[in-house]
């Protein structure tokens, strides 16, 4: 019962500050509303039981990706940052494809079949994760930390420009 | 009783909300941020199905991870770009990005 309420109420706070990143005209009011949406999205994987995803959410998500977006807004926006997050002229367009992706994407969730399964869930998940990258998912976490590396350098690069450093 | 449905509706309201902010967006910026809603409605569903069909295993949370590890990349690389454009061009609208057209 109480497992219940939490999660209409995270649920709330996801679904309503998630509306809020896409429909504020403010671009820094919708980038705090994210990490509001990231904390939310973290507070349920602790109720699916996912307590090391869940601080990997609040440490990558809310602390590194959503200060990142904040660093690229203040580097770029100009003018009135009342106006800075307004929409194109494809706002119908893209409301109907979202809506009707939605709906159908409900008609089959609810029309599918699942076996659900009765086993308990793990107690701790992050040794068993440490076995699974390390045994059976080795080469793409090498693969995974060779894109890190990448990604790092090309966007230090990237954002270095073309002049020449001093 | 909140079963495995409620997440997986919930994880896609979140899909279509990031998917409505990708595409009727100008600022780059924010289609970044739609990205993520995405990414991160995804990662739900994945731990879902691993909470309710195969709770025993962490094959889900470890796909959430390279998830993640993707998602923090396309952001660096994305803003890296942006940042790069701007200098350029002084504007972030998506519309003005148009070397492209003939």
């Amino acid at each position: 019962m109480t497992s219940t309420i939490i999660f209409w109420l995270i649920a709330i706070i996801i679904m309503g500050s998630a509306l809020m990143v896409v429909l504020l005209r403010n671009i820094v009011h919708s980038a705090l509303f994210l990490v509001v949406t990231f904390v939310g999205v973290s507070g349920l994987y602790v109720m699916l039981q996912a307590d090391f995803l869940a601080a990997v959410q609040l440490l990558v998500y809310a602390g590194a990706i959503a200060i990142l977006l904040v660093f690229g807004v203040m580097l770029t926006v100009r003018g009135d940052i009342k106006y800075s997050n307004l929409f194109n002229r494809h706002k119908f367009t893209a409301g109907v494809v979202s809506l009707g992706l939605f709906l159908l994407i409900e008609r089959i969730i609810l029309s599918s079949d699942l076996l659900i399964s009765n086993k308990p869930a793990l107690e701790s998940t992050v040794g068993p994760i440490a076995d699974a990258l390390l045994t059976d998912y080795v080469i793409p976490f090498e693969a995974a930390a060779i894109l890190l590396l990448v990604a790092m350098v090309g966007a230090i690069l990237l954002a270095r420009g073309e002049g020449k450093p001093q | 009783m909140i079963t495995l449905y409620h997440y997986l509706i919930l994880g896609g309201f979140l899909f279509c909300i990031g998917l409505y902010g990708a595409l009727a967006k100008r600022s780059a910026v924010a289609v970044l941020m739609g990205i993520e809603l995405m990414l991160n409605a995804v990662n739900i569903n994945l731990l879902a199905f691993n909470r309710f069909l195969n709770p025993g295993d962490v094959t889900g949370h470890v796909f959430a991870i390279f998830v993640i590890v993707v998602a923090a990349a396309e952001v660096a690389v994305g803003l890296a770009l942006v940042i790069n454009i701007y200098r350029d061009r002084m504007t972030t609208q998506l519309d003005d990005f148009d070397w492209l057209k003939w």
